[in-house]
């Protein structure tokens, strides 16, 4: 499928000049291959530990200034969401093959900061269950790595990040410090829930955010604007151009529109010798380096690895297992909402302040895991309703009174388990703008999660009912939509023959080669992922620092 | 309703020409954001509002008929409630001719408008009354036709014209309470109306 016609419209990134220079780094100690959150963070750790850092990424360096014209898209009924971050639809093509289809442009960016530059900002840490899925409920595999492993790289990527949060959830895996910031307070539409939830006994707390509720680290405090996701013009939201920035302050090279077309690997096949990458100009570069950290997300980074295919590995590198791109898992979106007799205040904000993880640990064989969220933005946004109606004047005016005012939502995050047969191949009838075979997304869902968003619906029917709110729409089994989490398509674990990268996220196969990113999630419970994201990458930059020296 | 010039910086800074004024307010509020009265500041004082000469196109009308003929349009197009209308579209839309990157394609889509204006009604917008300029905008088709800022005329009239001065209102403090909202979408309005009740 091909996205809509280019709507880039006339707002700048900083990497059009011609006089940029994009030739390889020499000397390099290491090569990041993407400029997300993954990459950009195991950049700025490698940067500070003294080794020479060249980042890598497919997309543009966006100018902060242009933010708020990226709102006015974002509002503006004319763009769609890729074009908010200037999506391409020829550099971005991709298929989608499952009986599921999947829109993989809506959520993605492709350029430093990647997705975070989208993103809604909802850090939570994963649970303790979800490392041994297996053990404790039956289901899917084990991590290699458990929470006690990972819990101190979750405190400091709470610190690196800035999140606002607080302790008041009793479902969250234990902690030992708090938030870096203060959770922003409840909304009034929570204080509604929160009747209707007493009465069920269901557990409300705050949700942490990856937004500054205060003044943190030179960025400023949330000032509203509303339109978090797609694009936060006052920098209060964290994302990825934080890391790359920093990791440029403390010496590493960021090459933008730096597509990187395949990895080439020594006579040996045992080390990665080089990344050639394709330039605006046409040229074709060969960036060397001791190590490679491929961070181009859970669909760009199997994609490379197949590319990668050699005489010595004609299935594509680090791939002697079968698994680069198996296992491909989304989180399932549960949704009810539906209108009051009374005003709920929504859309001042675009954040959630509530959510509920008290079913979360409730897993098993049959049941996945699951949390609810309480929307702060449900129904129409008055301006972007008046956008796109047919009347104006005072008719106008009628129509959005009558909208807005009294709509409250709730939604739901549900697991998926892995599965062989939903993955991220190669579609080698189509070729994206390099003529390189396009990503083929074969999104398939198991029955378990089906069955436990059905579940789900019904709790959040019930709390709604509670409310007294009459129910107007539903997110169900067979309309649920993913939520742009793309894992496992570089499962973690201990044996080479059913998984891609070790503990420490080297591959089994090339021992220069490392990779970060939620694909290395061998499951991937029902949390947000970039917690996790920057806690393995935070993790991972110790490994490769330390393993450097023997490279 | 009155509205403000703090509106019309607001509307600005939405639409993506108050940038200065912007990071400004975002510095401001560092120290105090959450706090009560967050969203009673207006997002900068100091905006630019002067009067420019624009688009020296001998083809297009002048950059004060421009304003001229968005104060005429934005009579039927807003609420009858409000109030001080010219002022606020004035500002807005200098502003937006000023520094938008749309500037060309609102200053031609007007001109195309303003010159039907004439072809059909005997007279530029701002002379002709405020109901023949209604009939004119949804006779061009700009009611039913979705915006496409280089599209057919209708298409234009919408994004340039109509949505110009309709995104200006609802993303400004006084357009979103005539609808209920007191820091509508686009508008940096701070945290603290969120957590608010309604007023009984």
């Amino acid at each position: 499928m091909i996205e809509s016609a280019d709507r880039s419209g006339t707002t700048t990134d900083r990497s059009d000049r011609s006089d940029i220079d994009r030739t390889p780094v020499v000397d390099a100690d290491v090569c990041v291959i993407g400029a997300g959150p993954a990459g950009a963070i195991v950049s700025d750790r490698l940067a500070a530990a003294g080794h020479s850092v060249v980042v890598l990424d497919a997309g543009p360096r966006f100018d902060p200034a242009d933010r708020i014209d990226r709102q006015e898209r974002a509002i503006r009924p004319y763009y769609g969401r890729p074009d908010v971050w200037d999506g391409d639809p020829e550099r971005d093509a991709y298929s989608s093959s499952g009986d599921r289809g999947y829109p993989l442009n809506h959520a993605r960016v492709k350029g430093v900061g990647g997705s975070t530059l989208h993103w809604q900002g909802m850090v939570m840490r994963l649970h303790e269950d979800d490392f041994n899925a297996a053990t404790e409920r039956g289901v899917g595999v084990d991590w290699p790595i458990d929470y006690a492993d990972l819990r101190p790289y979750y405190a400091a990527a709470e610190r690196e990040l800035g999140v606002s949060g607080a302790s008041d959830n009793p479902y969250a895996p234990p902690r030992e410090e708090p938030h870096p910031m203060p959770a922003f307070p409840p909304s009034y539409s929570d204080s509604l829930f929160a009747e209707a939830c007493e009465e069920l006994g269901i557990d409300m707390h705050s949700v942490p955010n990856a937004r500054n509720s205060e003044g943190y680290d030179d960025r400023s405090a949330c000032v509203g604007y509303g339109t978090c996701q797609p694009v936060c013009p006052s920098g209060a939201k964290y994302d990825a151009t934080v890391h790359a920035d920093r990791a440029e302050e403390r010496g590493a090279t960021v090459i933008d529109r730096a597509a990187v077309q395949r990895l080439d690997h020594g006579p040996d096949g045992e080390r990665i010798q080089s990344a050639e990458y394709v330039t605006p100009d046409g040229e074709t570069h060969r960036q060397e380096a001791d190590a490679f950290v491929v961070a181009a997300g859970g669909v760009e980074t199997p994609r490379l690895l197949l590319l990668s295919e050699s005489d010595q590995y004609p299935d594509g590198l680090a791939n002697t297992s079968g698994a680069v791109g198996k296992f491909f898992m989304d989180h399932l979106f549960a949704g009810t909402g539906g209108v009051l007799d009374e005003p709920t205040r929504q859309n001042h904000v675009g954040f959630l302040t509530s959510e509920c993880h008290g079913f979360y640990d409730e897993a098993d064989a049959e049941t996945a895991p699951f949390k609810l969220e309480f929307f702060n933005y449900a129904g129409p946004s008055p301006v972007e309703m008046a956008l796109s109606g047919e009347s104006w004047g005072d008719d106008l005016l009628g129509d959005l009174r009558d909208a807005y005012g009294n709509n409250i939502a709730m939604g739901a995050l549900v697991g998926q388990l892995p599965d062989e047969g939903s993955y991220v191949g190669l579609d080698r009838d189509r070729t994206d703008a390099h003529g390189n075979p396009v990503p083929e997304i074969h999104w398939s869902v198991d029955d378990r999660a089906l069955e436990t968003i059905d579940r789900v619906n019904a709790i959040q029917e019930s709390i709604l009912e509670e409310l007294g709110a009459e129910i107007t729409w539903q997110a169900d089994a067979e309309s649920t939509g993913p939520a742009y989490h793309h894992m496992g398509t570089t499962r973690m674990g201990e044996d080479p023959t059913e998984s891609v990268v070790d503990p420490d996220l080297r591959t089994h196969d090339l021992r220069n080669c490392w990779i970060v990113g939620s694909s290395v999630f061998p499951t991937g419970g029902a949390m947000n992922p970039t917690l996790t994201i920057a806690a393995l990458a935070l993790r991972a930059a110790e490994t490769i620092d330390a393993a450097l020296d023997g490279l | 309703m009155e509205l403000t010039r703090r509106d019309a910086l607001a509307a600005l800074a939405a639409m993506g020409t108050g940038g200065a004024a912007v990071t400004g307010v975002a510095h401001v509020r560092d120290g105090d954001a959450g706090g009560p009265g967050n969203d009673d500041d207006g997002p900068g004082s100091d905006g630019e509002t002067s009067m420019t000469s624009g688009d020296s196109d001998d083809s297009l009308l002048a950059d004060p008929a421009i304003v001229e003929a968005f104060v005429a349009v934005a009579e039927p197009v807003y609420p009858d409630e409000l109030s001080s209308i010219e002022e606020f579209v004035g500002t807005v839309i200098e502003g937006r001719l000023r520094e938008a990157p749309t500037a060309d394609g609102i200053r031609e889509t007007m001109t195309e408008l303003d010159e039907l204006a004439t072809e059909w009604y005997g007279g530029r917008l701002p002379t002709i009354p405020a109901a023949d300029r209604d009939r004119l905008l949804r006779e061009v088709g700009a009611d039913v036709a979705g915006e496409v800022p280089d599209g057919t005329l209708a298409e234009r009239v919408r994004y340039h014209v109509v949505n110009e001065l309709l995104f200006a209102l609802y993303a400004s403090p006084t357009g979103g309470e005539l609808v209920g909202i007191e820091n509508p979408q686009g508008h940096p309005g701070g945290t603290e109306s969120y957590r608010r009740g309604p007023t009984r």
